[in-house]
């Protein structure tokens, strides 16, 4: 059942008063417990859990063929589902607008940091490049599934290991692994977002806080460089409102950053 | 003999000398579980008390649900049950503007209803009786419905405790959805991490002395 408008009123009020139905104040973000090397099949995994919100994500890597327009590059692939055991709104089928926009605002801070050098995953210009999928499953949706993705596929390709190759044979030793990492940048991009309820900005909405949201705004960034951003909901943000959700962005990369260090490393 | 936790398959007791009550059945092994939750025993009779699944509508229950859709002679009620409700016309206890029905009950309105008939075509509902009707302030809390007997109580003995202490009123909804409504905010909030502590809780012994010692805890 969705969150009825008599709640969306007492949330507006209470954080009149600073306060928020969790005890948390606007800018508190829950606990985030990170575990890494999770699914035995995946390449690279890893689990977020903020509170109640659960994600797993997992990297599968594959050879396959570089697109035209950057021939000596690796490709990347970010998907996310909305799997129907994790909320009762979600169904089965096709990816419906959501999870598309997940995946697309998760793919958008990975690309647009430069976290991943496409680079060195060139076997063959032109011929032949690594492929990398990263696919983002929602198990349990308690509000802000935008951030656990982003955390989740940023903890997963630190999990990465290369899979070995056979090049004369053309494929993949499944189940072998090389010594190699993926190459990452030392800056960690997160993808973070604001909230805008009433006049208030908030982090990490629950359930019933996000259901009363008028607008959200997404802004991906590493080491003080804003490098992607996405704006969802029908809310508007004037231009003050813009200024402010920046400023609250800054604060809270710097918190949650801390928060990760410990299972980033 | 104790209450105790079974799931379903599990044999509760052996032997022929007792009845299987609601949520059991009999089989050659004994009373067997149907369902998962507590076993209790009173004269012979074994019942279960059970912990999860969905509600089922029973007349006279009083159930808080969301307006879904506005029809020609009523409103259509999702009362969380595997049927919509519907309020009729005829049992609105006030003159309604038949060309204006969404100045009564809009769409997305929550109401304080009571189950007055089922049948095979649904549910129906009524607003003719005292402390019935639309919810203008105060927060929502979903529970799961088998856990509302324990939110109340002992001929209501838990409900009594929350309101006198944390001074809200509070209308259960046999669906496991309770609106709580305070004289400030901070007080319903309080009131609603109550009603959590106990949906948690609720296999527990000596519950009532349980939240007792918490409020103390709380109030520190």
């Amino acid at each position: 059942m969705n969150t009825p408008k008599i709640i969306k009123d007492r949330i507006i009020q209470y954080l009149g008063e600073g306060k928020r139905f969790d005890g948390r104040k606007a800018n508190d973000y829950r606990e985030v417990i990170i575990e890494r090397g999770v699914a035995k099949n995946a390449d690279g995994s890893a689990r977020v859990k903020i509170g109640n919100t659960e994600v797993l994500v997992g990297v599968k890597m594959t050879v396959g063929e570089p697109y035209p327009d950057s021939a000596d590059e690796g490709n990347l692939m970010v998907s996310a589902e909305l799997r129907p055991i994790s909320s009762p709104r979600f169904e089965n089928g096709p990816p419906k607008f959501n999870s598309i926009e997940i995946g697309r605002v998760t793919d958008r801070v990975l690309r647009e940091s430069h976290f991943i050098d496409l680079k060195k995953l060139c076997i063959k210009e032109g011929e032949k490049v690594w492929t990398l999928f990263v696919d983002v499953y929602a198990i349990n949706d308690d509000g802000n599934l935008f951030d656990a993705a982003g955390i989740g596929a940023v903890a997963a390709l630190k999990d990465v290991k290369i899979p070995k190759y056979d090049e004369a044979e053309n494929k993949i030793l499944w189940g072998e692994y090389t010594d190699e990492k993926l190459s990452l940048t030392k800056e960690i991009p997160l993808s973070l977002t604001m909230y805008k309820i009433g006049k208030h900005f908030i982090v990490d909405p629950t359930r019933e806080e996000e259901d009363a949201i008028d607008a959200r705004i997404t802004i991906g960034g590493h080491d003080s460089t804003i490098n992607s951003m996405q704006k969802g909901e029908s809310g508007s943000l004037t231009m003050e409102e813009f200024y402010e959700a920046l400023d609250f962005s800054e604060k809270i990369h710097k918190e949650v950053f801390k928060k990760l260090e410990k299972f980033l490393k | 003999m104790e209450r105790k936790i079974i799931i379903p398959g599990e044999v509760i007791i052996e032997g022929d000398s007792y009845l299987p009550g609601e949520g059991t059945t009999k089989t050659s092994e004994g009373i067997v579980a149907l369902r998962y939750g507590l076993a209790e025993e009173s004269n012979n009779l074994i019942k279960v008390i059970p912990l999860t699944g969905v509600y089922y509508p029973r007349r006279g229950n009083i159930v808080i649900g969301k307006v879904e859709n506005i029809t020609f002679n009523g409103w259509v009620i999702d009362i969380g049950a595997s049927d919509n409700g519907f309020l009729s016309l005829m049992e609105v206890p006030r003159f309604v503007n038949k060309d204006a029905l969404d100045e009564v009950l809009n769409l997305g309105e929550m109401v304080v209803l009571k189950i007055w008939a089922i049948n095979k075509r649904g549910v129906d509902l009524s607003l003719k009786s005292r402390g019935l009707g639309k919810i203008d302030e105060g927060i929502l809390v979903h529970i799961n419905s088998n856990k509302v007997p324990r939110v109340i109580g002992k001929e209501g003995s838990m409900i009594s405790l929350i309101k006198e202490e944390t001074g809200c009123q509070i209308t259960v909804g046999q669906n496991g959805i309770i609106w709580i409504k305070g004289k400030k905010i901070d007080d319903e909030v309080f009131a609603k991490k109550a009603i959590m502590f106990i949906a948690e809780n609720s296999f527990k012994k000596g519950l009532t002395e349980k939240i007792q010692e918490w409020f103390k805890e709380e109030k520190k």
